[in-house]
């Protein structure tokens, strides 16, 4: 077996980083959200016992060198429910999530691998639907599910069935993403509308009396990410597809990694008016409802107008926008600006408004 | 959106806020209180602040049900959840205030039943499906959310249900203006009218603060075109020389606000002598009870209640920052041990407190400076 050897050198710390403690009494809900309060979790409570270079960014997906290869891992879990909604169900998110995770570390992948925890009196029809809906996302992604695991537990000890996917990939040489290579002046581009998979999910549960015909967003995002790599190479500093916690938790997490400011132009957001409605009548900001087919870039100035078009170019990319940018002041603040002159600061997801969307 | 577009015109929000900047006295401060958390938090979410000349103050005022709700209360409630095959339902607003014994949400985490509700008819809908168990609904809020208590109870009574409970915390807005226009530190010029409680109450019930107090009001909507005009008619006026009140939000306030809501009100509740309210104290016929003939849905004749009166953290100034003495970010606590991920105070949990606003979309150096 390969020796692995670890590249990534280690952050340069700032002396001003705050060392995050973990205090919390128990586990709740919100730490799952993908909010301040996973964060949390994560920060003082996982990251700190595991401790690595290779961790240490903590990213969508940790960036190893094989044999001078840069190889991207990434593993995530899934528990949504209800187990299928409009435009897509667990097994497709469990499929397209993973691939994600690893394309916006500008990763090609290569092999998705399955761990399944099923609960007992799961109607085999519906684990074969969902397996099924994995292979022929995987099919279209071109990439093969090449190993896993199967678990049972009682029933009444999970919500029919907990899928847990495993990527691995390899990064595009032209990929070279980092925080701390973001400057004042870049752009922030966002993929398409924001906030169809949270809302889809919140109505599909049947508990609000809504309706609607929105459907969640589930795709790779691959294709839009190759063709920016393949227009702008190094011009691309950052992706990051902003699932839970949605826009607003992924830019407060890059400008507390980069130092700087962003300044999002509110009325430019691709929102459907659907997704507009719902958030209106529930209280809710779409900055912070999740996406799984979405992805945020940071261009340099002079490569955002030709990332722009080539995102657009690739179908489903239409309604990619360059919604802000990023500036100096004021420090580590995602900023609304209204067309009006008004502005806000645009804090990362508190609490947990949507439980268990992927 | 319809409705939506219209009020947030980013032309029309730029001409009127010229309007106000044009007609305002450089010589002198407008003090000027939203009574509504909806007011201020739509304030906070749409930078108003930034189009509003810097001589015009906007004071938080009370409007905000979870903020005034006293510690005591959020413990009688949650002691309801310790019951055996009880289901405590809330909304969510109420799910991360901190009772003596922590929230609703970490209580929830420890096992306790305690589900959020979007409407009180959702927890009428589970005391249907849960006939073994008994159901509570934690009422909170001003007249806008308490005629649809009104209207669960009597529904809740038509089905004959046996499990279903009101824990009524609803409380009525005048009295607390009145003690806010009653307090020594009172410096306020006018006031933003709370254009929800208005639909149902209507207009007249502020006629007092014109009539005996002398103070402006305008009853307004929540948008940011609505606000701005609220605020150039209060401009107006105080110029003027005038203490009237005016109906900014005509497309949805009647003056004489809505008689069916009044009436189901009437049949349900009665006011309470008095009730405590966080940071302003007891105040004399402030608050709704249950009708004693409708008390088998009474969760306070129902179920056995600690009612003990829990003050304040000390540090914790929420009482000032409610009554406009203190702004959010000069409490001792804002930002450090209180923040809305772990709240010390009430005004830091809701998005329409104060506190949580200021928190939120203020910029973060303008919070840390002040």
């Amino acid at each position: 077996m390969p020796r692995t050897i670890v590249t990534r050198a280690e952050p340069k710390r700032s002396k001003f980083k705050r060392v995050v403690r973990f205090t919390d009494a128990h586990i709740e809900m919100a730490h799952g959200a993908g909010g301040k309060a996973s964060r949390r979790l994560v920060e003082g409570l996982i990251a700190p016992a595991f401790a690595n270079a290779a961790l240490a960014p903590l990213s969508d997906a940790a960036v190893l060198s094989l044999g001078g290869t840069r190889v991207a891992t990434t593993a995530d879990g899934y528990v949504v429910r209800p187990l299928r909604f409009n435009g897509g169900s667990i097994g497709e998110l469990a499929v397209n999530g993973t691939l994600n995770d690893l394309a916006v570390s500008g990763a090609r992948a290569h092999a998705l691998m399955a761990s399944f925890v099923l609960e007992a009196g799961l109607p085999s029809e519906a684990l074969r639907a969902e397996v099924e809906a994995m292979a022929a996302a995987a099919q279209r992604a071109g990439v093969p599910i090449v190993g896993g695991d199967t678990k049972v537990v009682e029933h009444g000890k999970c919500d029919g069935m907990y899928v847990t996917t495993f990527g691995i990939g390899e990064v595009d040489p032209r990929a070279q993403l980092d925080p701390r290579s973001v400057k004042p002046g870049d752009r922030v581009l966002l993929s398409g509308p924001i906030g169809d998979h949270g809302i889809t999910i919140l109505l599909a549960r049947g508990e609000l009396e809504l309706e609607s015909e929105v459907s969640s967003d589930t795709r790779p995002v691959w294709p839009f990410v190759e063709a920016l790599l393949r227009t702008c190479q190094e011009g691309v500093r950052w992706m990051r597809d902003p699932t839970r916690g949605g826009v607003a938790t992924s830019l407060n997490e890059l400008v507390r990694d980069c130092g700087l400011a962003i300044a999002l132009h509110e009325e430019d957001l691709p929102i459907n008016p659907q997704v507009r409605g719902a958030c209106e009548l529930l209280g809710l900001d779409p900055l912070h409802i999740a996406n799984e087919g979405q992805f945020l870039a940071v261009l340099a100035p002079s490569d955002a107008e030709r990332g722009l078009a080539a995102v657009r170019a690739v179908p489903g990319g239409e309604r990619a926008t360059i919604v802000g940018e990023v500036r100096e002041k004021p420090v580590r603040t995602v900023l609304g600006v209204m067309p009006y002159g008004g502005t806000r600061t645009i804090d990362m997801l508190v609490g947990d408004p949507l439980p268990r969307i992927c | 959106m319809k409705y939506v577009d219209e009020y947030r015109d980013p032309v029309l929000i730029g001409n009127v806020a010229r309007e106000i900047h044009t007609a305002v006295d450089a010589a002198r401060t407008y003090r000027i209180m939203e009574v509504c958390g909806g007011h201020t938090h739509s304030i906070y979410r749409h930078g108003l602040r930034d189009v509003l000349p810097a001589n015009i103050e906007l004071v938080h005022g009370p409007g905000c049900p979870v903020c005034v709700l006293p510690t005591g209360r959020v413990d009688d409630g949650l002691s309801i959840a310790r019951h055996p095959a009880t289901i405590l339902c809330c909304f969510g607003d109420m799910m991360r205030v901190p009772g003596t014994k922590g929230t609703p949400l970490e209580l929830k985490a420890q096992g306790a039943d305690i589900r959020m509700v979007y409407s009180p008819l959702d927890a009428v809908r589970l005391a249907q499906e849960n006939p073994d168990k008994n159901v509570c609904f934690f009422a909170i809020g001003f007249e806008t959310t308490a005629p649809s208590t009104a209207l669960t109870i009597l529904r809740a009574r038509a089905l004959g249900l046996r499990n279903f409970t009101v824990f009524a915390n609803h409380v009525t807005i005048v009295p607390a203006m009145r003690a806010i226009l009653d307090s020594p530190d009172m410096r306020l010029d006018g006031f933003v009218g709370p254009g929800h409680v208005a639909t149902v109450t209507g207009c007249r019930p502020y006629e007092f603060i014109a009539a005996e107090y002398h103070k402006p009001v305008v009853v307004s909507g929540f948008e940011p075109l609505d606000i701005l005009e609220a605020i150039l008619m209060l401009v107006r006026q105080l110029h003027a020389g005038e203490a009237k009140v005016e109906n900014q939000y005509r497309r949805i306030v009647p003056y004489e606000g809505n008689p069916a809501a009044l009436r189901a009100l009437a049949q349900v509740f009665v006011l309470r002598p008095y009730f405590e309210w966080r940071g302003l104290g007891f105040i004399s016929q402030s608050a709704l009870a249950i009708r004693p003939e409708l008390a088998a849905f009474d969760a306070e004749v129902q179920f056995e209640l600690p009612g003990v009166r829990v003050t304040d953290p000390k540090a914790a100034q929420c009482g000032e920052v409610l009554k406009g003495v203190l702004k959010p970010a000069q409490c001792k606590l804002f930002g450090k041990e209180c923040n809305p991920e772990r709240p010390v105070g009430a005004l830091m949990v809701s998005s329409e407190g104060a506190c949580a606003a200021h928190y939120r979309y203020a910029s973060r150096t303008e919070a840390l400076e002040v």
